[in-house]
């Protein structure tokens, strides 16, 4: 491989790790919350919106559904307005992020719906407020659960990243589609698979070590 | 160690509510309380407690029991409002519960812990972390909280567990936790669901022991449910039974263990007391004194008289032959209890001398049916 090639993928790599990393952070920051909206809004719950609940469960369930290179083109205009262009990383970060947010809010949504409903009643019991009962007792109740399902959220979005060549996003599926498929380099595209399957291996097992260690359910006595 | 605090002069109530009622002088007191389930598709309306009206005393342990179902959850859980009654009022030191904003509840709660059947520990918090969750709750400074739950993991006895999590602790040790935490904010009632149930009979010992040992300690009000009789024997001042959402039977623990009225209570406290009959015996009673050749009688030892010697007395003042079925001397509340159930000839000038005998005593002696 000329040095050129390994500069490329660099490169990718680079543009890769930034996209996931701003799309997972902000979709974490606009998830969790919409996450714990939707576990906790429902009939007799904690901040009781029925109406508001079943409409943000829709348009999760609607933007989940859309496949996601053809969100990408059909937030075009949103993606112009947020990040001021439509083309390009950044520009990129904006669909990852739209995909990301009710994937990561639907994980929490589960995660805190697994929480012993007797947790929330002897908290209440307590005298804690709705708000606190989250920061207090679900959320650090959950904390493996969200680690793990974040690790999921980054590894899909790894593969997302793959599409948003297709609005010059850059990233190593890009470098794969362009230069493997369509200048017929296979061992670019054989590189780019390898730099692919390490780096979602280094994900997953950060991912495992964090939820291990702040897993407190399974210490034997 | 409890300092009381005038709380039922720092609640605010909601903004229209009417003036707090004079105190009376039960800590608990509920008022023709009923509480309704709406009917959900396929299901009744259920009425979960009809009409229950029953004070608790300052400083006791209150027992309320009851079969699975019976309500007894559903009233323990109307005292810090977590169910809301439908009719009528719970008082608590004299401040109705049902009138009390979001705010003014969550300060009520602060004075009333809850222990619970599956403990209801966070696992992810130490048992230090668990024990001060409501002191954090309650906005306790840093300080203050490291020292009232050190003092509390002494009392509970764990002070060698501080820094483990719930995974690693026993059954008993969790409801130690549980209780620790529920005392943590120095509450004047402390609340009891089924705190033993899912405990071995040792370790349930220990948990009512300590119970017992709080409740002299700080003068604490316990109110406790269960379906065990073994519990209210254990540990409580008085007793309610309640059957279908409705208080059968109320008292002094033991009167009701000497001279239970209902059905109900006469088997909860069979089960305990030894007054239960062998099964294979009890199916062969029958309410016919016709042909039977024995009559089958149960004396209950109460009182000064408890220990004394009824049965050789009856032997040989009457001279009969008495066969002892099943019996059991206990002590309730510290004070002798006895439970003797016996076979006399079937015949009624026998029955009678024995009942007559028995009562000269000032004890009870009851016919429970004959066999052949």
């Amino acid at each position: 491989m000329s040095p050129e090639i390994i500069r490329l993928l660099i490169e990718a790599l680079g543009q890769t790790l930034y996209m996931v990393a701003a799309a997972g952070l902000i979709g974490t920051a606009l998830g969790l919350p919409l996450g714990v909206f939707l576990a906790t809004s429902g009939r007799g719950e904690l901040f009781q919106a029925v109406t508001l609940n079943r409409a943000l469960g829709l348009v999760v369930n609607a933007t989940r559904s859309t496949p996601f290179i053809i969100l990408v083109v059909a937030i075009i205009p949103f993606t112009r307005l947020v990040a001021g262009t439509s083309i390009g990383t950044t520009a990129a970060i904006v669909p990852l992020t739209v995909a990301a947010t009710p994937f990561i809010a639907r994980i929490i949504e589960a995660a805190i719906r697994e929480v012993d409903p007797g947790l929330i009643e002897a908290s209440r019991a307590m005298g804690a407020t709705p708000l606190q009962i989250v920061r207090k007792v679900l959320l650090p109740e959950t904390l493996p659960a969200i680690v793990l399902g974040l690790t999921l959220t980054a590894v899909s979005l790894i593969g997302y990243s793959a599409m948003v060549g297709a609005v010059g996003g850059g990233g190593l599926g890009d470098l794969g589609i362009r230069f493997g498929y369509q200048r017929f380099m296979p061992e670019v595209m054989a590189a780019v698979v390898i730099v692919l399957i390490a780096l979602v291996q280094a994900v997953q097992s950060l991912g495992d070590r964090i939820a291990r260690r702040v897993n407190k359910r399974l210490r034997s006595a | 160690m409890n300092a009381v605090t005038p709380f039922a002069d720092a609640l605010p109530l909601a903004g229209n509510a009417p003036p707090p009622p004079p105190r009376s002088g039960a800590a608990i007191r509920f008022e023709a309380l009923s509480k309704r389930f709406a009917a959900k598709a396929g299901a009744a309306e259920v009425t979960a407690l009809d009409a229950v009206t029953l004070d608790v005393a300052p400083g006791s342990i209150t027992g309320i029991i009851g079969r699975s179902g019976a309500g007894k959850s559903t009233l323990l859980r109307t005292i810090n409002g977590l169910d809301r009654p439908t009719d009528g009022r719970v008082l608590v030191d004299g401040i109705d519960v049902g009138l009390l904003d979001p705010a003014g509840l969550r300060a009520l709660r602060r004075e009333i812990g809850m222990i619970f059947q599956h403990f209801a520990l966070l696992s992810s918090r130490t048992v230090f972390g668990n024990i001060a969750l409501p002191l954090e709750l309650a906005g306790t400074p840093r300080a203050e909280i490291a020292r009232r739950v050190d003092e509390l993991i002494d009392l509970v006895g764990l002070a060698d567990k501080r820094g483990r999590y719930p995974a690693e602790l026993s059954g008993g040790q969790k409801q130690r936790v549980g209780i620790a935490r529920a005392l943590a904010t120095r509450p004047r009632v402390l609340l009891s669901d089924e705190a033993t149930s899912a405990l071995d009979p040792e370790t349930t010992q220990s948990i009512l022991a300590l119970l017992k040992h709080i409740n002299a300690l700080t003068g604490v009000t316990v109110v406790l449910i269960t379906h065990e009789m073994y519990v209210i024997k254990e540990i409580c001042d008085s007793v309610a039974v309640i059957e279908a959402g409705r208080i059968i039977e109320t008292g002094d623990v033991y009167d009701v263990f000497a001279r239970p009225r209902s059905e109900t209570t006469r088997s909860f406290v069979a089960s305990v007391t030894g007054a239960a009959l062998p099964e294979a015996f009890a199916a062969r009673l029958t309410p016919q004194p016709k042909g039977a050749l024995q009559t089958v009688l149960r004396i209950v030892f109460t009182g000064d008289n408890a220990t004394a010697p009824v049965i050789s007395r009856l032997s040989r003042s009457l001279d009969v032959d008495i066969t002892v079925i099943a019996g059991q001397v206990d002590a309730i509340g510290g004070r002798p209890f006895g439970n003797l159930t016996v076979a006399v000839p079937a015949r009624q000038d026998v029955v009678q001398a024995v009942v007559a005998l028995v009562n000269s005593y000032g004890l009870q002696a009851e016919v429970l049916g004959h066999v052949a």
